[in-house]
């Protein structure tokens, strides 16, 4: 077999595409990550510690991105992909990489979540998302706009979300226990603070997950409202009022915090439509790509040499994501009789 | 605030050629600023409007209480365009807000529905013979003062600054609820961060004061004050705006709605003697006025010429911030001189010594 | 004052900025698991007041939770205290003890 015939193009250098290409490169074929941003890693890069563990997202990371090197892994970094096609990508510039497969690990973005414009992110100073909280907690400065500590912080899930009104029908997943867990690390970093979730649905998937909710409510007293702030406004001090209902007593509720944290969720690719044309594939009505089914086929396309692995399909936690860029190796592995 | 959202909210509005929609409310609650929309827009800006006395109500203030059904008032709104095109016009200028989001929402349902259209087409023939029309451009006359803001600002004889300090006025605004709630698209700036009229309080030398209820509504809601025994809700929705803004101690509240702007002003009149509780500076109550009002004013019209004497709340604290010359002895005539009779002293109006 | 023939209608919000929250934090703290429930409503459901009266067991410690004490003391007279709902509680929460705890805490409310 000829060199290029077992070059695979992974389009993503996040945990999925790392995965996919370390499987793949075990199996003898020839991996090239193509990654957007200056350095493998993915949105995982930007994040302090993962649920439900709380371990540093470094410790997922380097590991992976060690052995990436180990293994002499080809990667390009700071180059994007505007085509995708079964024998190779197109990127910026015009450049094409050829390969005997494509696996698409191009992941999520996240919501922007200055289109809820209720919610005044970007406009009133104590309004965050929980990616502005990873940051922060990366940072080591957990502050109000003011620079002082927080004494009351909520959080609001399914932002961007379960939203007709932003085009989202789909769950995101992973934000219930995304704001579990800050939630947690709120009330270790102030434990007088008073900490509070507005949810619709608590939704725990995952193993560990339902305990974590359990133990922030019990060991931390975390409170849980179910119902969804409806608007937020800033106050003469510089905080937060907002307005929710308790459905659970029927009454509409008001109160003002010092932060105010959106959950905000996982949206598909802005690249998915440019891969989808180029590539004669689909984009799912929820803005993911479509798999060619959701069982045997889950992490493939419906185009011959064409493969997905990660969140580029659908919202997935890390261990999934990894799962199937181990999954799709072995699928690309089979497509090359490697 | 980094209050810049709204250019991403942009809507047409006509330059020249209006059509004048009048409301059938704010001649008695406002009564001269019509007339000065009229003025601005004839002799200051020097534009084409044609003041039609053959349209009608909108019909809404019954529309919205039950009591004139849907086809009725599709067919009202049809005849008011069939006569804007007979008379050669084609950008219809709406002065209330609740006409407003009537014709937004007739206009979108003719789209949405086609079938309901060519029924609403049959209608006004049989009952008028006139020929359906719908206008190129659709505006309320809150945007078409907008859209001259600056022009307005090139003739200012007073700023929206305290003369005595050189500090900007603090204005809160005020957006209908009909404005932009029904279809975001339709207001400059969307619905959450509405600009039409802090683009006004701005480019007149002010400042806009935002607060946390800026959004809630006034209270007016048709039914809720049309029933007397439901307006404890009304005013209970004036009264929280009220306690909301008042921390920030506005020198005036501007809106563009003919029933929140008679609501805000004349519940602090109710409120007061209710409760003996006022919002403003001096124990006073806080003034209100109209876009027409405050332009009138900017442009240096006289204030009781611009029918600001109607106000329950009285705003001549206002006109000595802005230093405005006034005959405190015409308040109450008539251009002709005529005494037009004079309100019983009110809580609101009594401030603390 | 002049008769208007209506009065200013009191705000039906929750407010947690001022309603006061110490008796409810007492409670907390005498039955901590409290903090677990996930309102499924399963106390509700089996609740021998509840099938019997407009006595809602879940919306009573919920609001009780935020501060609204006005109503609760008086339903929770309707209690039998027979403790069904301890049985079903998913998350094993002592709610008869619950119970017992809001009627000697709220009997100055």
């Amino acid at each position: 077999m000829e060199k290029r015939d077992k070059r695979v193009i992974i389009v993503g250098g996040g945990v999925a595409g790392m995965q996919a290409a370390l499987s793949l490169r075990a199996r003898g074929a020839e991996p090239v990550i193509v990654e957007r941003e200056d350095r493998l890693g993915g949105k995982i890069a930007g994040w302090h510690k993962l649920f439900p563990t709380f371990t540093p997202a470094g410790e997922v990371l380097e590991p992976l991105r060690s052995r990436v090197a180990e293994a002499g892994i080809e990667v390009r970094t700071g180059r994007t992909v505007e085509e995708v096609t079964p024998t190779g990508v197109v990127l910026n510039g015009g450049e094409r990489l050829d390969g005997a497969a494509t696996v698409v690990c191009s992941g999520f973005e996240v919501f922007n979540a200055r289109i809820k414009e209720e919610y005044g992110y970007g406009i009133y100073d104590n309004v965050f998302t929980t990616v502005d909280i990873e940051r922060m907690l990366n940072e080591g400065c957990v502050r109000t706009a003011q620079g002082r500590e927080p004494r009351r912080i909520a959080f609001l899930h399914c932002v961007g979300s379960r939203d007709e009104k932003v085009g989202a029908h789909h769950c995101s997943k992973v934000c219930c226990i995304t704001g579990v867990k800050q939630a947690i690390e709120m009330k270790e970093l102030f434990p007088a603070a008073e900490v509070l979730n507005f949810y619709m649905d608590i939704r725990m998937f995952g193993p560990g997950y339902e305990e974590l909710y359990r133990r922030a409510q019990l060991d931390y007293h975390i409170n849980f409202i179910r119902g969804r702030i409806s608007e937020a406004s800033q106050t003469i001090d510089g905080r937060v009022q907002i307005k929710a209902e308790d459905t659970l007593i029927g009454r509409p509720l008001r109160m003002t915090v010092d932060m105010l944290v959106l959950i905000v969720g996982m949206k598909g690719g802005a690249s998915n439509g440019a891969f989808a044309r180029s590539g004669g594939l689909t984009v799912a009505p929820n803005g993911f790509m479509q798999p060619r089914d959701s069982f045997l086929g889950n992490v493939a396309s419906e185009r011959e040499g064409v493969f997905y692995a990660g969140a580029v399909t659908a919202p997935k936690n890390i261990g999934e994501s990894l799962n199937e860029g181990m999954a799709a190796a072995e699928r690309v592995a089979a497509y090359l009789n490697l | 605030m980094k209050r810049n959202t709204w250019q991403e909210y942009q809507k047409e509005v006509a330059d020249d050629n209006y059509y004048y929609l009048r409301s059938c409310i704010r001649q008695n609650f406002f009564p001269g600023s019509e007339r000065a929309f009229v003025r601005i827009l004839r002799e200051e800006l020097g534009r084409n409007l044609y003041d039609d006395p053959a349209h009608t109500s909108c019909t809404g203030i019954g529309y919205h209480s039950d009591v004139v059904l849907h086809d009725t008032i599709m067919t009202v709104v049809a005849r008011q365009f069939a006569l804007m095109k007979e008379a050669g016009y084609e950008n219809a200028a709406v002065s209330c807000i609740t006409s407003f989001g009537i014709y937004t929402e007739v206009l979108e349902t003719w789209r949405e529905f086609p079938e309901v259209e060519e029924r609403i087409r049959e209608h006004l023939y049989k009952a008028t013979g006139r020929e359906f029309y719908k206008p190129r451009n659709l505006a309320h006359t809150s945007d078409i003062i907008f859209h001259h803001r600056d022009a307005i600002r090139q003739r200012a004889k007073h700023l929206l600054v305290d003369h005595r300090t050189g500090e900007p006025l603090r204005g809160v605004e005020h957006i209908g609820c009909h404005y932009a709630k029904i279809f975001p698209k339709e207001g400059i700036g969307g619905v959450e961060f509405p600009y039409v009229l802090a683009g006004m309080i701005e480019a007149w030398g002010g400042q806009v004061v935002d607060y946390p209820e800026r959004r809630h509504c006034c209270g007016f809601g048709f039914r809720n004050y049309l029933v007397q025994a439901n307006r404890g809700y009304s005013i209970a929705n004036s009264q929280k705006k009220l306690e909301s803004m008042a921390l920030y101690k506005p020198d005036f509240i501007l809106t563009n709605c003919p029933g929140c702007g008679m609501f805000l002003d004349k519940w602090q009149y109710t409120i007061a003697e209710i409760e003996g509780t006022t919002y403003g500076q001096d124990g006073k109550g806080i003034p209100v006025l109209t876009y027409e009002e405050l332009a009138g004013l900017v442009l240096g019209y006289d204030p009781w010429d611009l029918g600001l004497q109607m106000h329950q709340v009285d705003v001549e604290p206002l006109l000595d911030k802005l230093g405005v010359e006034y005959d405190p002895a015409a308040k109450y005539l008539m251009p002709n001189g005529r005494y037009i009779g004079r309100p019983e002293p009110a809580a609101v109006n009594m401030g603390v010594e | 004052m002049p008769q208007f023939g209506f009065s200013i209608s009191q705000p039906r919000a929750v407010n947690l900025d001022t309603n006061d929250l110490v008796p409810a934090e007492r409670i907390l703290r005498e039955v901590p698991e409290l903090w677990s429930c996930i309102a499924c409503g399963s106390c509700t459901a089996t609740c021998t007041a509840g099938n019997l009266t407009a006595f809602n067991f879940r919306r009573m410690h919920t609001l009780v939770r935020r501060g609204e004490y006005r109503e609760v003391y008086e339903q929770l007279q309707k209690c039998m205290l027979c403790g069904k709902c301890r049985l079903v509680c998913p998350r094993g929460i002592n709610t008869r003890a619950v119970a017992l705890k809001i009627r000697q805490t709220l009997c100055d409310y």
